[in-house]
């Protein structure tokens, strides 16, 4: 059996390996040749330059689009940056508004508290005066009533009445 | 069934398969004769216009399947060059692309049934084997000289050893060319007339045929990765020698 396949192959190719029969050797020779020249032509001046541009076409693409991309996130991030700066700004510009007002109203409170103080000093020293004024007008009035009805009084009792002795009794009296 | 063994009538040609044969008529093979040789190269040249040239029409930045199959191609040849050559190598990059393409789709269309393996031939590899080696000898001499020489001796050895590995270097790199070629013819040959001899026990008897037609899978299964891994090799082996000739210092 082991045989069989060798002793078949020999006496199919006549003259052993077809690979070692010379004769055909010029004929492969020559078709591989006209082969490889073609498949060279075809691929340097058609396939090779076209796939190389469209690899280096590619990678083109994508060098731009990673540029791109990182402008962009660049961009995002400087937009970021300002909004956060913008956000500080704001919240000082509040804060810096807020304790503005706070001590402009305090001034103006100050000065109306002066005022309103001063106001009250006057009306309470007004008043006081008023009530000085109203005190000593009723002791008049009531020295004067005093001396009427003392003067009448004394009348009445049939006496004569000084005017100046019942004045400075009266006066002794209101003192008294 | 088991008849034909029996008859003597069991046809095993493992060997049929690799005859070189006239397309039409009769006579001698002459070297212009247009044979299966042709016929299958041919088919090579068309498989590769197809693959390469029609694939790659569109020229898509976003590639379709076939231009993605020749951009693949050309990158792991491409990337194979300038890693093993360096950078001075890449003018070279079509003529091995060329070396490893025809390759590849010779070993590939082999595996068709009834067709003929061009690549099987010591006639075509040893053309193929020795075009390197006459050209990467003379790029060495010519780019460096008879500092090319240097190649053969091994200045990080002890001296005394050295004129002895000059000669071993020496003889190694006159056998390049012979591995080189046998290497391919080879493992295509043995690969294709190991399946022939398994596709006729699928001949013999109830029992063996299905074991014999699972070893038929299995050894095409192999053959799927020989092809390439032959294809491959052929053309790594070229970049080594090229990279010699254009560095030949070691």
């Amino acid at each position: 059996m082991a045989d069989t396949p060798v002793e078949a192959g020999a006496e199919a190719s006549g003259a052993g390996m077809p690979q070692l029969d010379f004769s055909t050797f010029p004929n492969q020779i020559f078709w591989l040749l006209v082969t490889l020249v073609v498949i060279y032509l075809i691929l340097s001046r058609v396939a090779l330059p076209r796939i190389a541009s469209v690899l280096a076409e590619r990678q083109g693409t994508i060098t731009n689009d990673i540029a791109a991309a990182e402008e962009l996130k660049m961009r995002a991030q400087e937009a970021e940056a300002a909004y956060d700066k913008a956000l500080i700004d704001a919240r000082a510009e509040a804060a810096k508004i807020v304790a503005d007002t706070k001590a402009e109203i305090q001034a103006e409170l100050d000065v109306e508290m002066q005022k309103a103080d001063a106001e009250i000093a006057a009306k309470t020293a007004e008043s006081e005066k008023a009530i000085a004024e109203i005190q000593d007008g009723a002791t008049e009035a009531v020295k004067t009533v005093a001396k009427d009805a003392a003067k009448e009084i004394v009348a009445a009792m049939g006496g004569k009445a000084d005017a100046r002795t019942i004045t400075a009794a009266i006066n002794a009296r209101m003192k008294g | 069934m088991a008849d034909p063994v029996e008859g003597g009538g069991l046809s095993f040609k493992p060997l049929d398969q690799f005859e070189v044969k006239r397309l039409f008529g009769e006579g001698p093979i002459e070297w212009y004769t247009i044979t299966n040789v042709t016929m299958w190269m041919a088919l090579a040249v068309l498989s590769i216009v197809l693959l390469l040239v029609m694939g790659t029409r569109k020229r898509a930045v976003v590639p379709g399947r076939t231009q993605s199959i020749a951009e693949t191609l050309y990158g792991f040849v491409y990337t194979m060059v300038e890693d093993v050559t360096g950078k001075d190598g890449i003018k070279y990059f079509p003529y091995i692309f060329t070396l490893f393409i025809f390759i590849l789709f010779s070993n590939f269309l082999g595996l068709l049934p009834m067709s003929f393996t061009t690549t099987s031939h010591i006639a075509v590899t040893a053309i193929l084997a020795f075009a390197v080696f006459i050209t990467v000898t003379v790029l060495g001499f010519v780019k460096n000289g008879a500092s090319f020489l240097s190649l053969f001796w091994v200045s990080s050895a002890p001296l005394a050893l050295r004129p002895i590995l000059a000669v071993i270097e020496v003889i190694s790199y006159f056998v390049r060319p012979v591995s080189h070629s046998i290497r391919l013819a080879g493992n295509l040959m043995a690969g294709h007339a190991v399946l022939k001899v398994f596709a006729g026990f699928a001949q013999v008897g109830l029992i063996i045929a299905p074991v014999a037609i699972l070893g038929v899978v299995a050894i095409y299964a192999l053959e799927v990765l020989v092809s390439a891994i032959q294809a491959y090799v052929f053309t790594i082996l070229t970049c080594v020698y090229l990279k010699d000739a254009l560095h030949p210092h070691h």
